[in-house]
């Protein structure tokens, strides 16, 4: 009988092409996910050194980071995120890279687009010059973020050294109570392991409660595996991971087939992971985070922490930094924070589901007088679907800005940012100093947590919504 | 790449733990589409007032911290974004190793293909090294550390001597400089029998 394997383990061997005495493996990259922020170096690199991009077809590319969400019938004002994007677009002809172009009905986020028209599978290996490419992990794919020299060398080779990584499951028993989502429990998660806790493994999350996530909250809770340290994140992949594939644009065209082969890839019984940790999903309550990284976070029915509790001298002063900058007390209750900016989008929750639940909150209610508040659809498609089921009107009826597709004010390359002091109740998955704007602070909640925010100017507990 | 065998310099000390990316090089300079230039930009939110000016606080503005070739951090340094970026302006500031108790994976990557070495020392390693180098800086000396890659070890003048752990694949290609796409292409039939296998054939674009 052979050793009962993981996931990780199954795709591990399977795209492993050798492992050469006194060098670190080379495993095979099944898709190659690009855009225009880290990108130009690798291609230049590759220009110089007269090599070829060895599997195009294996290769996409979006611009996303540093796009406008406003009118795209206009030119890009910023002329060098025009030069970045143009950039992209000369590479991807010159190399013979399918891009999604803006303008074109699918371009959207990366980390959006990818599983939306079928590119993410189950089984496969993808990289991205991003480090929440862990996002794709959610159907059952290894998937990391890699640095420009790699996106470099994968481009050349399809292939990537890597020593294999450390296996972690994080299993979640029992359920969520309604109004806490996966964005909370994936807070909550990063809050117990700390920012670094991952480092060194991949994530793999099971249990019952992971189980009943659908397609779009694995893809929350994968994508914010790189904000607890550890590479990837990934869920093995069940009725729902094909349910949600099938019929996509770039699936296999014997599906069925293909089906079958990823039914073999869940992990087997008595396999042995690297560490394991148990939490229980009934645990959980609507987070907000009070710091500047994503495991400074509260239930949103506790106060802001008081770095003098803290045991850890390091923690303690990284707290006291971090009440500083987000201009906070300790002792202040979650609930009494007013907000003056609310940004419903980024590659964590972006998705039509996202945008629904939000909408739900939203609906007949106006956004306070004190706040701005925007939504931006994680892809074209996304927002078509939105605007099929009248979302749209629900949120510009009541105040929000309602925008084209892109990462937007997640990290503010383009002109959506954050002034010095402003505060955002935002559904992006990093808090961190200047992340927004620079100056700007930013607390991470759920959807549903920034679109009751928005209505009432400041964090409420979602729990209590009255919905209309 | 740039070899990497043996460095003696002066230590930067930031006592910072959770150092992210995104301070490291802030978003708004990563538009550019070159390798090069970023030094004038890292820590930039740290560094300069709003009005352009150095900031005279931030830790590495100290004038005994000018010229520094070792930057000694807390823990969890490089987190966040996976922005090559954040080694190029290190780099390029005249940063050629970090030291530090723990890395963000994909930063400690990123160093060793860009010629800097990412030395991990124990918690305690590293806060005497934050000790001895403000004993020094109160003495008005830049504190001094030499990082030999050779037999991975980091020591000063002053009795401090410590090995840190690095993989020796990673190690043999930075002491050589070797280009590592060029070291994996050796490996070319090996990646077109593993394509062959998987009946990739027939989709295989250009040819390496
Ligand atoms: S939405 Fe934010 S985190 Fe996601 S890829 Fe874009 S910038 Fe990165």
């Amino acid at each position: 009988m052979p050793a009962p394997r993981t996931l990780l383990d199954k795709i591990w061997d399977d795209h492993l092409v050798c492992s050469p005495d006194g060098e670190q493996p080379l495993i095979y990259i099944d898709r190659h996910l690009v855009h225009e922020v880290t990108s130009a170096q690798a291609f230049e690199g590759l220009r110089v050194a007269g090599r070829r991009v060895r599997r195009p077809e294996a290769t996409f590319a979006t611009p996303d980071h540093n796009i406008p969400t406003t009118d795209r019938s206009l030119p890009i004002a910023d002329p060098i995120s025009k030069q970045q994007i143009d950039t992209l677009r000369a590479n991807c002809r010159e190399f013979g890279i399918r891009l999604f172009d803006l303008g074109d009905a699918d371009q959207g986020i990366v980390h959006v687009i990818g599983p939306e028209l079928g590119i993410t599978q189950p089984g496969m290996t993808i990289v991205c010059g991003d480090s929440h490419t862990a996002t794709h992990g959610a159907l059952g794919a290894l998937a990391f973020g890699i640095g420009t020299s790699e996106v470099e060398h994968v481009l050349a080779a399809q292939t990537l050294r890597q020593s294999k990584p450390k296996s972690f499951e994080v299993r979640v028993e029992g359920e969520l109570y309604p109004g806490v989502t996966a964005k909370d429990l994936v807070l909550y998660i990063i809050g117990r392991l700390t920012t670094e806790g991952g480092a060194g493994y991949v994530i793999e999350y099971t249990g019952p409660c992971i189980r009943r996530l659908g397609m779009e909250e694995r893809m929350t809770v994968c994508n914010m595996s790189i904000e607890a340290g550890a590479r990837a994140g990934m869920i093995a992949p069940d009725r729902i991971t094909f349910d949600y594939l099938r019929g996509r644009d770039l699936v296999p065209k014997d599906f069925d087939r293909a089906v079958a082969r990823w039914e073999t890839l869940p992990s087997d019984a008595g396999a042995r992971y690297d560490r394991s940790e148990t939490f229980s999903g009934g645990d959980v309550v609507p987070q907000v985070t009070w710091g500047t990284n994503p495991a400074q976070v509260v239930g949103v029915d506790a106060t802001v922490p008081d770095p003098a509790s803290m045991t850890d001298p390091s923690d303690r002063s990284s707290a006291a930094r971090a009440l500083e900058y987000m201009g906070l007390q300790a002792g202040t209750p979650i609930a009494a924070i007013p907000i003056d900016r609310v940004f419903i989008g980024s590659c964590t929750n972006s998705r039509i589901e996202d945008l629904r639940a939000a909408a739900s909150v939203v609906r007949g209610h106006q956004v306070a007088s004190r706040v701005r508040a925007m939504v931006v659809p994680g892809s074209g498609r996304v927002k078509r679907q939105a605007e099929a089921e009248g979302l749209d009107r629900v949120f510009t009826a009541a105040g929000f800005e309602w925008r084209e597709a892109g990462c937007s004010m997640c990290l503010g390359m383009n002109p959506d940012t954050l002034a010095p002091g402003e505060r955002c109740a935002s559904t992006s998955n990093r808090n961190f100093e200047g992340r927004q704007g620079k100056g700007g602070r930013t607390h991470l909640v759920s959807p549903a947590m920034a679109a009751a925010a928005a209505v009432t100017g400041h964090f409420t507990d979602i729990r209590q919504w009255r919905y209309h | 790449m740039q070899p990497f065998t043996t460095l003696t310099g002066n230590v930067a000390p930031l006592d910072r733990a959770n150092v992210d990316t995104d301070q490291i090089i802030p978003k708004q300079f990563l538009k550019r589409i070159e390798r090069t230039g970023f030094g004038q930009f890292l820590f930039f939110d740290w560094r300069f007032l709003p009005d352009g000016s150095p900031d005279p606080a931030f830790e590495l503005n100290q004038p005994i911290r000018q010229g520094a070739s070792i930057l000694l951090a807390r823990r969890n340094f490089g987190c966040g974004s996976s922005r090559e970026h954040a080694p190029w302006a290190l780099a390029d500031y005249g940063f050629r190793s970090v030291i530090a108790p723990t890395f963000a994976d994909i930063f400690f990557n990123n160093c060793f293909q860009n010629g800097m070495v990412p030395v991990k020392l124990d918690e305690s390693d590293v806060e005497e090294l934050f000790r001895r180098a403000a004993a020094a800086e109160a003495a008005g000396q830049a504190y001094r550390l030499t990082v030999d890659l050779q037999n991975c070890l980091v020591h000063d003048d002053g009795g401090f001597s410590r090995s840190f752990p690095v993989d020796s694949f990673r190690r043999h290609c930075l002491l050589e400089g070797l280009d590592n796409i060029d070291l994996s292409l050796k490996h070319v039939d090996q990646i077109t029998a593993w394509e062959n296998a998987h009946g990739l054939a027939s989709l295989k674009g250009g040819a390496t």
